[in-house]
């Protein structure tokens, strides 16, 4: 279900801790998982995570699949539904909104044509709201496809990440 | 010791505790929903909340340690407002529809509401659901938006069962409690959830919307299946078993039961049920009165005397009968003058009759083997054969215990094994005596044994170090063992182990009154309480070279029996089989001649002695079903009907007297063999692992439809090694044919690594297996 190399990836996570609490590699083990499928799924629905393979990772990991599923639906950055190629969640907690982070996240919906939640029709880019990121200071912060930080995130700024990402 | 102060009481109390924990050492009740003294701190409920001086915030009395001189008040204004806060919380999104819930009268959130809650709600606004969830054929997760998110279910089934099946997902206010998509919960102990869950949400499916909890009565009774001893609530309403719940007992059961305990009682009610007499003639079944089947069974019994003398008449009684049943059962057939008598029904190996000394026992009890520091378990499918023990030695193993096992199958045993030896039910005698002969060299030991044959691998090594190390060893046999056709040499060689390493050693009993019934003195060599008689044969004997007339008390046989084919053979060609039953089941129709419909446990008083040989009594919580009758009853007018002297009993109790008054029960058991024999050579035959799976161990689970619909109650299928399969050139995921003597049965195949090679594994006992011969015995496979 996985390749080598992502396999390869999730025994390094596992060598990371100690032996008793090994289980803690599944949150590696299921981003790893997540970015070999964003990177190779032909379908929107290969592209993020679904029970078989949370399952499999549950089990390559050595833990019930059911507590691997706690822990993907706990944290958004884990796809379980399909999104866009380009994946924009934006910090609303309360720190970033004191400093425009709900804004930010309404400016792009507008300039996208979409809500909070949905996806352009091309596929292109899907707008979620986020929890805080730990960057507060730089807010508003946004998240490019889980794993780039953008900080600091005013119109102009939004304007020329947008374009980049075209 | 720390001084602390529980709402103006002093207290003394050990470090380390929590504020729930002494509350409760000095009477104090704390509000709580998450809390559980069995499972794992959660703290998330915060209904514990409770005011402690010189703390800023009132703090959750479950999950806060004592220090000394902690002045601690429950019920102060700041704690009440705490806890009331914390209720209107909970309430906020709970569906509050108690008029339609099982739960009603019996929630934990609605006795706190009452005394936390408003009377009426200031929350207005929408309130979440949830959809109900499958948890399958005994929990029923249907009302989910209940959910008070404790977690009490998640840690029971992480914690308890050995295996995370429910799991909560989401986050904040979409958290739901659920199982793995697509997934069932199929733990052997899952109903517990039901008990622990402390609103609607998780509740009992047999047992939903048949009636108020307010209108049952409780019963305390005893689990009739294995020989644990379980400890029963038995719930009735108008005469009828509408539940079962767990009663308490730290030394049995902890405050849990099985599967099997808690949702058999549906075979107690079901349709099958005998409730009146029955004679076949003419090769049809007539109902009768009680009087007219009486005499048939007399006239039937002295007819087969008469002409084929006493040893044509065999007597069978099911271990699940109680002592009463089994003694007076053994009274009548040796004041008859049949010696043939026999509770140990799938026992394959006659030797150990002949050279028990006592009756084979657990060798301690409960306690003392969950305490020890190293286990052998010998031939044992524990999760099937007694699933709360093995629940229990789980918890064990936890603090510290080395398992080790030496069995057929490399079952998941859902816990840590020290060292294990998988083998085929032909090697494993070799097995445990690679076991001894490593335990004798560690030791500097001798003993009078050939080991000659046994090669000790480092599994055996590994388990002997382990036994020889703990200050406190057990080795158990489990039934795989006991059923084996050299239980006599695996028992020898588990007592040999234990003289030179000290380990304890014995037997987990079969069913419920497996050591009862050798109490009692139904066993083929032996009278109650080890009384001498004169010897008859036992069931395998019985059943080899078959009878003229058969007594059957309580049992299946064609279910029962080691050798089904053989069993079933035999009862066709008697010439009269007389079977005292609660059930008329297909197979008993066909070779049965009469019919006496005898109480099952919930209809009649009685005991069952458990493994670790403590004999609980118990009443009959509900009156018999139609014309049913008390076995002990049934053999009482049976022996005075056959002019026999000494059966005038007014009830149970004196039975049971009777019988105690014949010596001591635990100085009547005994483990110990008095000739050691040990043929510790395997060969290569193909041989068969035929197991009895959990829910067809006994009539009554047989007939509890609930469980019959669960994974565990999955159609028997041929598993075998993968590299078996390659090798006889068969292929899995297709039907084969399986053959022993002359019955064929063709089921599916299906690879399975944790099959020992060179046996093949088919459940037994099942309707569909019930063609096969032995057990432990040869068997053949072809493509199907
Ligand atoms: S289902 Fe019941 S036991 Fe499980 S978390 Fe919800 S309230 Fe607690
Ligand atoms: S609140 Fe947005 S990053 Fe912390
Ligand atoms: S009982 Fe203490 S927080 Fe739930």
């Amino acid at each position: 279900m996985l390749s080598a190399q992502s396999l390869a990836k999730i025994d390094r996570e596992l060598a990371k801790y100690p032996a008793d609490q090994f289980r803690s590699a599944i949150m590696g083990a299921l981003r790893i998982a997540l970015v070999e499928r964003r990177e190779t799924g032909n379908t929107p629905e290969e592209r993020c995570l679904n029970a078989d393979v949370i399952e499999f990772v549950a089990n390559y990991v050595g833990i019930p699949p059911v507590a691997a599923y706690e822990v993907a639906t706990f944290y958004n950055m884990y796809d379980m539904k399909p999104v866009g190629k380009y994946k924009l969640t934006v910090c609303t907690n309360l720190p970033c909104a004191l400093q425009g982070g709900v804004n930010a996240a309404h400016y792009i919906g507008e300039k996208l044509g979409i809500g909070i939640g949905e996806t352009t029709a091309d596929g292109k880019f899907t707008l979620l709201e986020g929890e805080c990121m730990g960057a507060c200071g730089d807010a508003p912060v946004l998240l490019v496809n889980n794993h780039k930080m953008c900080s600091f995130m005013t119109r102009e700024a939004i304007d020329k990440k947008l374009a980049e990402l075209e | 010791m720390l001084e602390i102060e529980i709402d103006g009481k002093k207290l003394t109390v050990n470090q380390g505790i929590t504020i729930m924990d002494a509350a409760h050492t000095a009477g104090t009740h704390i509000p709580h929903f998450c809390y559980h003294k069995k499972l794992s701190i959660a703290a998330n409920c915060r209904m514990c909340l409770v005011e402690v001086e010189k703390a800023p915030k009132p703090l959750p009395a479950c999950a806060t340690p004592v220090t000394d001189g902690m002045k601690v008040h429950t019920a102060s204004p700041l704690a009440k407002k705490a806890q009331a806060g914390v209720m209107e919380f909970l309430l906020i999104n709970h569906p509050l529809d108690c008029p339609i819930c099982d739960q009603g009268g019996e929630c934990q959130l609605q006795d706190l509401a009452v005394g936390y809650g408003n009377s009426s709600s200031r929350y207005q606004e929408e309130k979440r659901a949830v959809v109900g969830k499958d948890m399958g054929p005994l929990v029923s997760a249907e009302e989910m938006s209940r959910c008070i998110h404790c977690t009490r279910c998640v840690r029971f089934t992480e914690e308890i069962g050995g295996y995370q099946e429910i799991g909560m997902a989401n986050r904040s206010e979409f958290s739901e409690i659920l199982p793995f998509l697509g997934k069932t919960v199929n733990s052997e102990i899952s109903g517990n959830v039901i008990d622990l869950c402390p609103v609607g949400a998780l509740t009992s499916k047999p047992f939903r919307y048949a009636t108020r909890a307010w209108e049952l009565s409780r019963r305390k009774s005893v689990s009739p299946h294995d020989g644990l001893g379980s400890n029963l609530i038995v719930q009735v309403k108008q005469n009828q078993v509408m539940r079962v719940l767990p009663l308490e007992n730290e030394d049995i059961n902890e405050c849990w039961i099985a599967d099997r305990d808690r949702f058999s009682y549906e075979g107690l009610n079901s349709a099958e049920r005998l409730q009146k007499p029955m004679i076949k003639f003419d090769g049809k079944w007539h109902e009768t009165d009680w009087q007219t089947a009486l005499d048939y069974v007399v006239k039937g019994l002295n007819g087969v005397a008469n002409d084929h003398g006493k040893d044509a008449i065999g007597f069978l009684a099911s271990p699940h009968s109680t002592t009463e049943e089994l003694y007076l059962a053994q009274k009548l057939a040796r004041s008859f003058g049949v010696n043939n008598i026999d509770a140990a029904l799938r026992r394959s190996d006659k030797r150990v009759a002949a050279a028990q000394q006592g009756a084979l026992w657990l060798g301690s009890s409960i306690v003392e083997l969950l305490a020890a520091k190293s286990v052998l378990m010998v031939g044992s499918t524990q999760r099937q054969e007694q699933p709360l023990l093995a629940s229990r030695l789980r918890q064990s193993v936890k603090k510290g215990m080395a398992l080790n096992v030496i069995h057929t199958s490399d079952d998941e045993l859902l816990t840590r094994i020290n060292a294990k030896l998988i083998v085929s039910p032909l090697a494993l005698v070799n097995a445990l005596a690679q076991v001894l002969k490593a335990a004798v060299e560690i030791k500097s030991a001798s003993t009078t044994l050939d080991l000659s044959a046994a090669n000790v691998g480092a599994e055996a090594r590994a388990i002997a170090d382990s036994l020889c190390a703990a200050e406190s060893a057990a080795i158990v046999l489990g039934n795989v063992a006991q059923h084996h056709p050299a239980f006599a040499e695996l028992l020898s060689l588990a007592q040999e182990i234990g003289r030179v390493t000290g380990a304890r050693f014995g037997i987990a009993a079969e069913a419920a009154n497996s050591v009862g019934a050798d109490i009692a003195g139904v066993n083929p060599q032996r009278g109650p309480l080890g009384k001498t008689v004169s010897a008859g044969i036992g069931v395998s004997e019985m059943l080899a070279a078959p009878r003229k007339a058969y007594v059957l008390l309580n049992s299946e046989i064609e279910a029962d029996a080691y050798n089904s084919q053989q069993a079933v053979a035999a009862m066709k060609q008697a010439a009269t089989v007389i079977a005292l039953t609660a059930f008329k089941g297909e197979a008993l129709l066909d070779y049965a001649d009469v019919l006496l419909p005898i109480a099952p446990f919930s209809e009649t008083a009685g005991s069952f002695v458990n493994m670790e040989g403590k004999l609980q009594p118990f009443n009959g919580v509900v009156r018999p079903l139609g014309e049913t009758r008390p076995a002990w009853k049934v053999l009482r007018v049976l022996g005075n009907m056959l002019n026999l002297s000494g059966f005038d009993f007014n009830s149970a109790e004196d039975v049971r007297a009777e019988l105690l008054a014949h010596g001591d029960i635990a100085a009547a058991l005994n483990n110990q063999l008095t000739s050691v024999a040990a043929n510790v050579v395997a060969d290569g035959t193909l041989v068969r692992i035929g197991e009895v799976p959990m829910y067809q161990a006994d009539a009554i689970c047989r007939r509890a439809e609930s469980l019959q619909k669960t994974a565990a109650a999955a159609a028997p299928v041929i598993a075998l090694n993968p590299q078996d399969i390659a090798k006889l050139g068969l292929e899995a995921g297709q039907p084969a044919i399986v053959s022993q003597g002359e019955a064929e049965v063709r089921l599916q195949l299906v690879a399975d690594a944790a099959v020992a090679a060179g046996a093949v594994r088919v459940a037994a006992a099942h309707p569909a297996t019930q063609a096969l011969g032995g057990l432990f015995e040869p068997i053949q496979i072809k493509r199907g």
